[in-house]
């Protein structure tokens, strides 16, 4: 935060939790990469030296739901599939996003047929949508930045990380 | 001799009261016969020393939307020997919509059979397996029928909860 120059000796500085608490959330996204086709290899271009994803430090991509906090929805979603992705959001703690990346994943794209969902905002919360056939990556960087300055709005206590009472039930 | 007619003459010679019907379009070599022999028919093309058509590359099905023969089943079949590729087609009446299953002769026919039950409801006597192969289970209709509305029927396949 180029604090650094400031601290010539021992001081200190005042802020907020919120601030401080959604600074390290937002500067520490870690995705949970639900590549299920052909926007799945955009999504991997952005992994590489020549975007690099590391930049914006999101590039730790969990490999399970349980330590990320932004589902990246990479691809044609199917009505089957729709089930397995809910179960995978499920699992993924509170606080936590979704980008619905591409045509597909946003409104069903070129497929409007019987198989597939006409847009994944059916079943779950989309924070960012991101048009494209595929999307560039430097288009989802852009949305990965405007996860951040959402994240950026929030409040720490916007999050209780209450047990969700519906899913409880089953 | 060609290949094509030593095809042939092995139909007449084994099957003799067998109607055979042949197109050759552009190298695509094709015969037609009654659906009742299907599993004859397939055992000798892939069996006999000289044919051996031992890959089953693909079987699909063909919905024609008419009242009679309404269902034409196709298949695939290649000769790795001989380097040569064959088509089958066997037609199906509507009020039958079954044909007996070559997945004793072409194990691969197992999920090629399936999924021509999945996608048009033709079911396959003596099968040993024949559930859906892509749709979920529950689901009740054919999406490859002519009947069936491309953007599928709203409420058949279900959602999860948001
Ligand atoms: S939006 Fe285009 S690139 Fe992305 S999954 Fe759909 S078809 Fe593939």
């Amino acid at each position: 935060m180029g604090l650094e120059a400031k601290l010539q000796q021992d001081s200190f500085f005042t802020t907020t939790f919120d601030a401080i608490i959604s600074w390290a959330r937002k500067s520490s996204v870690w995705p949970m990469p639900m590549g299920i086709s052909c926007c799945a290899i955009e999504m991997m271009a952005v992994g590489d030296p020549k975007y690099d994803i590391a930049r914006f430090g999101s590039e730790v991509m969990r490999f399970t739901p349980r330590q990320s906090d932004l589902m990246i929805v990479a691809g044609t979603v199917t009505y089957k599939m729709s089930h397995v992705v809910k179960k995978i959001y499920d699992q993924m703690p509170e606080p936590k996003w979704v980008i619905a990346m591409g045509a597909c994943t946003s409104s069903g794209g070129m497929y409007r047929s019987y198989s597939v969902v006409q847009g994944i905002d059916q079943f779950l919360p989309v924070d960012v949508y991101l048009a494209g056939c595929p999307p560039r990556p430097d288009n989802l960087l852009n949305a990965l930045i405007q996860i951040q300055e959402k994240i950026g709005r929030t409040k720490a206590r916007d999050f209780q990380n209450l047990p969700n009472p519906e899913l409880l039930k089953n | 001799m060609e290949f094509k007619d030593k095809i042939l003459e092995k139909l007449n010679s084994n099957f003799p009261s067998l109607h055979v019907e042949t197109t050759d379009f552009r190298g695509d070599f094709c015969i037609k016969f009654s659906a009742d022999k299907v599993v004859e028919v397939c055992n000798l093309l892939k069996h006999d020393s000289e044919l051996q058509f031992v890959l089953c590359e693909d079987i699909t099905a063909i919905d024609w939307a008419t009242s009679k023969n309404r269902f034409t089943m196709v298949y695939h079949l290649f000769s790795l020997e001989n380097k040569f590729r064959l088509r089958l087609k066997v037609d199906i009446d509507e009020s039958i919509s079954a044909v007996d299953t070559v997945s004793s002769v072409w194990r691969t026919a197992n999920w090629q059979e399936r999924e021509v039950y999945d996608m048009y409801g033709i079911t396959f006597n003596n099968h040993p397996d024949l559930r859906r192969m892509y749709m979920p289970e529950e689901f009740e209709y054919h999406p490859l029928r002519k009947e069936f509305p491309v953007m599928g029927i709203p409420g058949s396949l279900p959602l999860p909860k948001k």
